[in-house]
């Protein structure tokens, strides 16, 4: 059952929320031994959430579109009073003192928050495997990675843990284990999910997003954490997008782009593989199908983009990794001075990914070198929006693939850093440029794991990208996309 | 305000001084949070996540802050721009994020002066907005840093709103510097942003001090001076930095670009931490903020309801009263006590000048004169000089015109005021020394103690017989005409 | 490849982030963020002098919080989850050096 259908079962009274969290944990308690999809499970929690939930139908009280479906929550999300750890040792055992506002949010929507799931160590990674508390496995071939960085959260709702899945994208980080879990995700528009609560990554690419199996719970789930937070200065002052309403309205006459830099020709990007293209070429070739004006649009910037990111990731991350100095809160190991004992605590807390990128970020933005790193990449971001302000000028999306492969296995990318940041190529230009994107599953590839198809728009484009993932979900369902 | 004498530097150096100024803005809650920005509370009570640092939480700006720090900048005649705030990075307990969110190469306001009595005019390189840090107890070796067993973290004062006012190096004397931070305060209080107390710490001066050989442009390695909480130690801050200086130059030597803590008891300043080891603060702006663009409409508001400053209050009052007998400070006491306003308008009204500064100066000290107007005061004093109350009698009219916020004429009328006739005084004086012969031989032949003392008794007595209506000044002549005659 | 970046700069920049690193992971890390800054070489050669940085994706400015106070959050539920606690404040090592 979608999310949407549990919370109208639940609403009429038809079904208990605490019934379905019950399916929901011992699905759990079955198969999360082998994917470890979950840092947590807030079983306690999530049982006086679903009899609230349950008793406010019994009173004729309206429990919110999210009634009594449990959701799982990315572990780089404040929850007060419950670890919340970015899969790090330095902030093990940590108990944050607040929730996250979409915490909040999901209560008020009547979700049951069923768990903290896995990630790469404070979102820093493609596959789940810098996590301090072990990797997460794909549901669809346990020897796979899910991606990441919300691996978890992935993994969660492909192995049906839970109906939804709240993860962060950075880089792609909710984008991209959704094509490699075959389930739905999406980075909303920068500011429009309130970030407050999020364990910063990098501040000004970072965005909470849904996970769900289908593309309509998917908007549910934005709808219902989305829309303003005085409490996020970057928060877009506007509701909530309108979603749901105009998830059916299909593409006749919408114009289409193929990102040329990103589908696998020459001067484009290289390491994207015939499978992933040939399907993305499929998506395209149904949109037009469906009444979609298709035509190629370049985006020559797309092509710096990961290199932009990642000397801006790095140097935001740096400065906000610096608070994990073991004196307020986490990991302390002690020394004579706070000087060292800042340096010994952090030197066993992070891992090597993390102590990676702090270095990087460093680096980028010390004396002699801001100028040739960062300051060249906020100029190489600037590129990127002027282009893609160029490309929807002439189309109203823009397609791609989502990752570059699907499923990886355990270990084929970590020796070298580089090989493993190649997997957000096609995710990152949107996180840089601060727009809205989407996966949905289209189909899989010659080694029959999934394959995910990324819809781009414009800034506040929501309604648009979710209706050309419908309309795709559609065609894959029907057996189009094989 | 005496300023101290100027200590002279040894013939051939000058001193070249530049300040940096942290205020502390009186805002109701901290600049990123809504948590009280109160000073004295029990340790850790006023914190929230944001002030902590907490990850996940994120800053908002205080609007107030902002409109108090532009303010101060149009007080300074800054330019106010469009602004960001950035990350200073550095690792310090006191500091949660372990980043200083502050503003660097954009900030709010620059490019000011302030100009001082002498007419020297300081510049004012920038003002800007930043956050201020937790606060430190060193538990142990007699509560110094560098001995300390450990130390314990408040940060109840982490993330209040400050403002930094950096000068630029221009300084050339300590009495200028003093002048300087004075006249910064002035302007604070007036402006009414911050309280400027530095007992409190709401007000604390940096003090970057290099030397050099007179007539040289030069600007030589710089030390620069912390802990100093109060003018008077910012001046022997200063002048114990810039001898240390000239002496390590007078032996060959060179001093080292440091900070370097002053200690008021012993008169003496202790290297900090060096600077060598290359400060690398990875300044970036703050992706969590978003840029402060006031509109030229927001600008002008502020001019608009700029109060007079204490500079161009002081020299309004300044050009009414002759300088021979108004001294620089009584001017400022006044404008400091906020009775400029009323002594312009009386002198406007064609009261003496000299006779208004004097009443207000002495007779208004303590009191709440908000019930008496301009006019009321100018009537007054003007029924003073004329002779139509004696001082005496304008002291008591003037004590019922605060109490009451009455006209002086019916007050002295309802007391039966009126100035003795001089030849009635001559007569009552001369009864008085036919009376008393001994003491008027004490006052004609005594010493200058006992001419004082007798003069106090006959003019006593006088005032005592007149219940007050006596000119005290008057009786004074007349026993001093007598006495010559 | 490693002149990208020297193994005195990965120290360096190691000791600015208060990490500690033993000699063999010196190597490893400075043959990697070699391997990383190579790949920036393309960003790093571009002619964009005429290019205004982007520091946000987004165009918003003057967002203010009104100047009224908040409720502050319980000092012991903050100082439970502090390694070292006293008197109601953090305890921390002796801090050696002034304040920058
Ligand atoms: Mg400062
Ligand atoms: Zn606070």
């Amino acid at each position: 059952m979608t999310a949407i259908e549990l919370s109208a079962a639940v609403r009429s009274g038809e079904r208990r929320a605490v019934d379905i969290l019950d399916e929901h944990l011992a699905r759990i308690e079955e198969r999360d031994g082998e994917i470890h999809a979950f840092n947590l499970v807030t079983a306690d929690l999530a049982r006086s959430q679903a009899e609230a939930v349950d008793s406010a139908v019994a009173e004729g009280r309206d429990p919110g579109p999210l009634a009594g479906v449990p959701v799982a929550v990315k572990d780089n999300t404040c929850t007060r009073g419950i670890p919340t750890t970015c899969s790090s040792r330095i902030l093990d055992g940590w108990l944050p003192p607040y929730n996250a506002t979409v915490v909040d949010r999901l209560a008020a929507a009547g979700a049951v928050t069923i768990g903290k799931t896995n990630l790469d160590e404070f979102a820093m990674g493609s596959s789940t495997e810098n996590s301090a508390f072990g990797p997460t496995r794909n549901p669809h071939d346990t020897s796979k990675v899910p991606g990441g960085s919300s691996g978890g959260s992935a993994a969660a709702v492909a192995a049906e843990f839970a109906p939804l899945a709240i993860g962060s994208d950075t880089g792609g980080s909710i984008r991209q284990p959704a094509a490699l879990c075959g389930v739905v995700g999406a980075k909303p528009t920068y500011g429009v999910v309130s970030r407050y609560g999020l364990i910063a990554f990098a501040s000004s690419l970072d965005q909470i997003g849904p996970f769900a199996t289908t593309v309509a719970d998917a908007a549910v789930l934005l709808e219902s954490i989305g829309g303003h937070d005085p409490r996020d200065s970057t928060s877009i002052e506007a509701p909530a997008p309108s979603l749901l309403d105009v998830l059916e309205r299909g593409v006749d006459g919408l114009r289409v782009g193929v990102l040329t830099e990103l589908a696998g020709g020459p001067g484009g990007v290289e390491g994207i593989s015939p499978d992933v293209i040939a399907r993305t070429a499929q998506a395209v070739a149904a949109l037009e199908a469906a009444g979609a004006e298709v035509s190629e649009v370049s985006v020559p910037s797309a092509t710096l983009g990961l290199t932009a990111y990642y000397l801006i990731a790095p140097a935001e991350a740096s400065s906000n990794l610096s608070r994990y100095d073991g004196v307020r809160y986490g990991l302390r190991v002690d020394a004579s001075t706070t000087g060292e004992m800042n340096t010994a605590s952090r030197s066993a807390g992070f891992g090597d990914e993390v102590k990676r990128r702090i270095m990087l970020g460093t680096y980028a933005l010390s004396a002699g070198y801001y100028d040739a790193f960062y300051g060249k990449a906020l100029k190489v971001r600037t590129l990127i929006l002027r282009d893609f302000a160029v490309a929807y000028e002439k189309v109203d999306v823009l397609v791609t693939p989502t990752s570059p492969t699907t499923a990886f296995g355990f270990g084929d990318k970590t020796a070298d850093p580089m090989s493993m940041y190649v997997n957000d190529v096609c995710t990152i230009p949107s996180n840089l440029s601060g727009h809205p994107a989407i996966s949905v599953p289209f189909g899989v590839g010659d080694d029959g794991l999934p394959i995910g198809v990324q819809i781009l728009g414009p800034a506040q484009s929501e309604p648009i990208i979710f209706s050309v993932a419908a309309v795709l979900e559609d065609v894959a369902s029907k057996g189009g996309a094989r | 305000m005496t300023w101290s004498i100027e200590p002279t530097l040894p013939e051939g150096w000058e001193l070249v001084v530049g300040l940096e100024v942290h205020v502390e803005l009186a805002t109701a809650t901290k600049l990123f949070c809504g948590c009280a920005n109160r000073f004295g509370s029990e340790p850790n009570t006023n914190i929230c996540p944001v002030c902590l640092g907490l990850p996940g939480s994120l800053p908002v700006i205080n609007g107030t802050a902002v409109k108090y720090a532009m303010l101060l900048g149009r007080a300074l005649q800054c330019e106010v721009r469009p602004s960001v705030m950035a990350r200073k990075n550095y690792f310090y307990p006191d500091m949660p994020k372990d980043y200083q969110t502050t503003q660097y190469d954009q900030p709010t306001n620059s490019d000011g002066e302030l100009m001082l009595a002498d007419g020297f005019t300081v510049g004012v390189e920038r003002a800007h907005i930043e956050e201020d840090t937790g606060k430190s107890t060193h538990v142990g070796g007699g509560g110094r840093i560098n001995d300390a067993v450990h130390s314990l973290v408040d940060y109840n004062r982490a993330g209040v709103p400050l403002v930094e006012i950096v000068s630029h190096p221009c300084l050339d004397t300590i009495e200028h510097a003093k002048a300087y931070v004075s006249g910064l305060r002035d302007i604070l209080l007036a402006i009414g942003v911050s309280d400027a107390r530095m007992e409190e710490g709401s007000m604390r001066v940096d003090a970057n001090v290099s030397v050099r050989p007179v007539g040289s442009e030069e600007l030589r390695t710089r030390c620069e001076l912390k802990n100093i909480n109060s003018i008077r130690s910012m001046g022997r801050a200063i002048e114990y930095e810039a001898l240390r200086q000239i002496d390590l130059y007078s032996n060959g030597e060179s001093p080292r670009q440091e900070t370097r803590h002053w200690d008021e008891a012993a008169g003496r300043s202790t290297p900090g931490r060096s600077k060598e080891d290359a400060d690398d603060y990875r300044y970036f702006q703050e992706p969590d903020l978003v840029p402060l663009v006031p509109s030229a409409a927001e600008v002008a508001a502020i001019d608009d309801a700029m109060p007079a400053l204490p500079s161009a209050r002081r020299s309004a009052l300044r050009q009414l009263v002759p300088a021979v007998s108004v001294s620089v400070e009584v001017i400022a006491t006044l404008v400091d006590r906020g009775q400029d306003e009323l002594a312009i308008a009386a002198i406007g009204k064609g009261a003496d000048p000299e006779k208004v500064v004097t009443r207000l100066q002495h007779d208004l000290a303590v009191d709440d004169f908000s019930k008496i107007t301009a006019g009321a005061f100018a009537d007054l004093i003007r029924m003073e000089t004329s002779g139509e109350l004696t001082a005496t009698q304008a002291k008591q009219v003037l004590s019922e015109m605060v109490e009451t916020g009455g006209e002086p004429r019916p007050i002295a009328e309802s007391r039966g005021f009126e100035a003795m006739p001089t030849d009635d005084l001559a007569g009552l004086v001369d009864q008085l020394i036919a009376d008393h012969p001994e003491e008027w031989s004490r006052f004609v032949g005594g010493d200058d103690g006992d001419r004082k003392k007798m003069q106090g008794f006959f003019t006593g007595q006088i005032m005592s017989s007149t219940k007050g209506q006596a000119d005290g000044r008057a009786v004074a002549d007349l026993l001093a005409q007598r006495s010559a005659g | 490849m490693s002149d990208r970046i020297t193994r005195d700069e990965v120290i360096h920049v190691a000791r600015l982030a208060r990490l500690e690193l033993a000699p063999d992971e010196v190597d490893a890390f400075t043959e990697q963020l070699a391997r990383v800054l190579e790949h920036a070489a393309d960003v790093e050669s571009l002619e964009v002098d005429d290019v205004a940085p982007t520091s946000h994706p987004l165009p918003l400015a003057n967002v203010y919080r009104a100047d009224e106070v908040t409720p502050s959050i319980d000092r012991d539920e903050v100082l439970a989850q502090a390694p070292f606690a006293e008197d109601h404040m953090f305890r921390v090592p002796p801090v050696l050096g002034e304040e920058p």
